[in-house]
């Protein structure tokens, strides 16, 4: 076919990867710093003073800015997708985002697409994810040196209709085609099951970076049917690491006197000492903070692993109900679960083992979870494998199938506001329903529907999705007219309505306003530089940008000697620098994009240590810092101030 | 987030032109994939409206045609084709969860033969109005425990003698549940080997056996909630 290649991806909350299909297997692209996952983490550059289209940075070197300038940086920006204003409200209490608004305008729509400020510009949470998607496609572009343009895009399985639309919508302001969006546990299965003959029933038990998902699947000749899901869209390894640290920041200002969440730099630099915590004490008994004040104090704190698992404990119980729901909507014991996959980051918590062990009975039945699948990757190896049927090219996935289901039950707005159910959670999708719907006016040419998705009995207790009018029903008694309106969930999980007059036969016309997403028009002028699909300019952008990155970190390496962090390295690591940026030097000379970019990796590499070098006095420095200027300030506002730091002043107050 | 989606039947397959019914999943001559045929739940799956069925069958016959019509099969495929994809995996979808299911295939079946099956949601009016007539004392009694037991809980209090008693209620309940499960059963084979006047009153005796059942259900799952699992 003449298509290019379908690549999988995983935009996850705290890192994202693109895998393809390669031979009878899945394998992870690396990016141009060699590594196979991309923080979602997205920095505005400085806007250039000659003018000029603003540009951004993603992944590591965006982290890099969290700690400098984290007034232009966003993460965990997949909190925010699909939901609206008031529905964020607590994600704001945890979270830097910096909500644009505007004081004129007067109170916010809520019913709008909550904007992000970045520096000087705002953007809607599609709009940065799509950023985080052009950089994948960017990586996997590079990877192979042809244009790709077609996707598919894992989403947590209990995403809702408006998440589910979020993310396809920055599939294509990134330039890709989504052509399907998978659940993640359901394409950690994929993987799972791919080269086994297997058959049974599995528990994929997803703990990520800032969603839960549970899925129990039925595997049998190569079809993988989901039988149930369940989950929380906002649980996960955030979570840990926001509540150490509050504990953190709490101690350093009761035993202190120094309030460091004035100082968003300085948070970012704790927060990243939590997650270093958090991680240690997977493997190690206990774990300790130790940081600088400004006012020359440490702050050192011992946590030992009993301590911490008393502290995360009720972050890991709200996994229990869901788990339990699974169970019970598959009509299932945990007996009947013949293993379970552990997927996400956070299943690495040995706590969180204990607790699926206990769940499912495990130990009790002689079995343990199964953890030899790479928690980070597989939800992105799925993906891939998830393409390749799509792609319909390959022998190893011709017999495999996934048949997975809608995770909330779809209903209407009843009279009395109640919901009455038309789709019921847990259906295998692409899946239907018909309903018939008549006036109650003489007359009427009207009639509003509001369509919800959720479990709850009360409309205004579920998850609006969207409002409509069926229009210009004929003129008829009351109760005469006939109207069959069909809802079909397709295999994304996305809605479709269509609806007909069945006494006049006339095809009733429906203006459908979601309750909640971006309009096609404003999805459209939000499209990342068209230029990414034309691929007569693709070559050329390829050198381009393999000439930038050379030149910046050339330019790195050039300042490299004026930093403290160089008189750390030994002889050999420096001469190793000097040879590496000499060959590049030479290949950047050359039309050939893919020698400049295989130079650039070998220079990257040789400045590994350097980088982590410089990467801690920059935590520790930031700490120090951004604390001495504002001493004495407390005011709220400093938080949301710019804070803008450029490396130049960083140096000086290094030394 | 929404798009009209067209399913008009042709007389002739869109692709090779050459007529069929529209009971077909796919061209009998040239075999592409055909809009959603006409027929009921059963016809999907080439099967006559018969209330024993095998399962495991059906689970096979399920998986056979998800393979050959679900979208993952016409991702590159072209749109009519796609949309076509799409709507009839959501027939087969629809018709799977409904026939296999007990419950719910009676239900559609006795639908198809246009009978009125009682709705979920109904008023409290209209539930009282439908106790079954050897159940009513029981009922009254158990309503009244419910109270007595809702009122106890809200003030903290445990009425072990009153759990015990509602414990022994659902059982009896769930037993007669089991009853209604177990007639309708001997329905089922009435009805389907039946003649016209033999499923006439099959169908008659199911449509009270259904009734009943989803009178017990909401009683068993009030005690449920009541008594907290």
């Amino acid at each position: 076919m003449a298509e290019g290649r379908v690549v999988g991806i995983d935009l996850g909350t705290t890192n994202s990867l693109v895998a393809y299909m390669e031979g009878d297997r899945p394998v992870v692209i690396p990016g141009v710093d060699g590594l196979n996952l991309v923080p979602s983490v997205v920095a505005l550059d400085p806007i250039p003073v000659s003018g000029g289209r603003p540009t951004v940075t993603v992944g590591n070197s965006a982290r890099k800015a969290l700690i400098q300038t984290p007034e232009r940086v966003i993460y965990s920006v997949k909190r925010l997708m699909g939901r609206g204003l008031e529905e964020i409200q607590e994600e704001l209490k945890l979270f830097p985002f910096h909500l644009a608004g505007d004081a004129e305008a007067g109170p916010p729509d809520p019913n709008e697409v909550p904007r992000i400020q970045l520096g000087e510009l705002r953007f809607t949470p599609p709009e940065i994810s799509a950023y985080i998607l052009r950089q994948l496609k960017r990586n996997a572009e590079r990877f192979f040196s042809a244009p790709v343009t077609q996707a598919v895009i894992t989403v947590p399985a209990y995403f809702n209709d408006a998440q589910r639309q979020a993310t396809k919508d920055a599939g294509r302001m990134a330039g890709l085609e989504v052509l399907r969006l998978v659940n993640e546990p359901t394409a950690a299965a994929l993987a799972y099951g791919l080269d086994r003959a297997k058959a049974g029933t599995i528990a994929v038990y997803d703990l990520g970076g800032g969603t839960f998902d549970i899925s129990i699947l039925k595997l049998r000749d190569g079809i993988f049917e989901v039988q149930s899901t369940n989950g929380d869209t906002h649980l996960g390894g955030d979570d840990i690491d926001n509540l150490l640290l509050a504990i953190a920041l709490n101690e350093i200002h009761a035993e202190h006197g120094v309030d460091l969440r004035l100082h968003p730099g300085a948070v970012q630099a704790v927060r990243k000492a939590a997650i270093e915590v958090k991680i240690q004490l997977s493997t190690e008994p206990m774990a300790r903070f130790n940081i600088e004040l400004p006012n020359g104090d440490r702050y050192q704190r011992e946590i030992p692993r009993a301590v911490y698992e008393m502290l995360i404990e009720p972050v890991l119980v709200r996994t229990v109900g869901p788990c339990k729901q699974a169970l019970a909507d598959a009509g299932i014991t945990p007996e009947q679960i013949d293993e379970v996959v552990l997927v996400g980051g956070s299943t690495r918590i040995p706590a969180v083992r204990q607790l699926v062990d206990e769940l499912f009975h495990l130990t009790a039945r002689g079995k343990r979870p199964h953890i030899e699948l790479n928690p980070d990757e597989v939800v992105a190896l799925g993906a891939a494998v998830q393409a390749d049927i799509l792609a319909g090219a390959s022998k190893s996935t011709e017999e495999m199938l996934l048949l997975d289901v809608t995770p909330l039950s779809l209903g209407i707005e009843a009279l009395g506001g109640t919901v009455a159910r038309i789709i019921q959670r847990n259906s295998t999708i692409p899946a239907s329903a018909t309903e018939h719907f008549t006036t109650g006016v003489d007359g009427q040419t009207n009639v509003a529907i509001h369509v919800v998705q959720g479990e709850r009995e009360l409309a205004a207790d579920c998850r609006s999705l969207a409002r409509f009018d069926l229009k210009g029903i004929p003129p008829m008694s009351a109760g005469l007219p006939r109207i069959e309106v069909k809802f079909l969930i397709d295999a994304d999980g996305i809605l479709h309505v269509t609806a007909r007059e069945q006494r006049s036969g006339l095809a009733a016309q429906i203006e459908v306003k979601p309750t909640y997403g971006l309009t096609d028009e404003q999805v459209e002028s939000m499209i990342l530089d068209s230029f990414d699909n034309a691929e007569a300019d693709f070559a050329k952008r390829l050198l381009i940008e393999a000439r930038n990155e050379a030149e910046t970190i050339l330019a790195a390496v050039e300042r490299a000697p004026a930093s403290p962090a160089w008189k750390q390295l030994t002889g050999d690591e420096r001469t190793a620098i000097t040879l590496a940026r000499d060959y590049l030097i030479k290949a950047q000379t050359t039309k050939d994009s893919a020698a400049i970019r295989e130079a650039t990796l070998i220079l990257d590499h040789a400045t590994r240590r350097f980088a982590e070098l410089m990467m801690e006095a920059a935590v520790s420095s930031a700490l120090r810092g951004k604390t001495m200027e504002t001493a004495g300030e407390e005011l709220a506002e400093a938080v949301t101030a710019p804070h803008a730091m450029a490396p130049a002043e960083f140096k000086r107050q290094r030394s | 987030m929404f798009k009209v989606l067209d399913s008009a039947v042709p007389v002739a397959c869109w692709s090779c032109s050459i007529g069929h019914n529209d009971s077909t999943l796919f061209c009998p001559h040239c075999s592409k994939i055909q809009p959603p045929p006409g027929g009921d739940y059963f016809s999907v799956f080439g099967l006559e409206p018969k209330l024993n069925l095998d399962l495991s069958a059906l689970e096979h016959e399920f998986h056979r045609l998800s393979r050959k019509l679900h979208p993952d099969r016409f991702a590159r495929a072209l749109e009519n084709e796609k949309q076509w994809s799409l709507a009839d995996t959501a027939l087969l979808n629809d018709a799977y969860r409904t026939l296999k299911d007990p419950l719910r295939r009676t239900e559609y079946l006795l639908k198809l033969l246009g009978a009125e099956i009682g709705e979920e949601r109904e008023s409290k009016a209209e539930k009282a109005a439908r106790v079954p007539a050897d159940l009513l004392e029981e009922v009254f009694e158990l309503n009244m425990q419910l109270e007595e037991m809702r009122a106890a809980r809200a003030t903290g209090e445990t009425d072990f003698a009153l759990e015990a008693s509602l414990t022994e209620a659902k059982e009896k309940f769930d037993g007669l549940l089991e009853e209604v499960d177990e007639d309708l059963r001997a329905q089922w084979a009435a009805w389907d080997e039946g003649d016209r006047a033999g499923r006439g009153a099959a169908q008659k005796i199911m449509v009270a056996l259904l009734d009943r059942r989803r009178y017990l259900s909401n009683l068993v799952r009030d005690v449920n909630e009541t008594l907290g699992d």
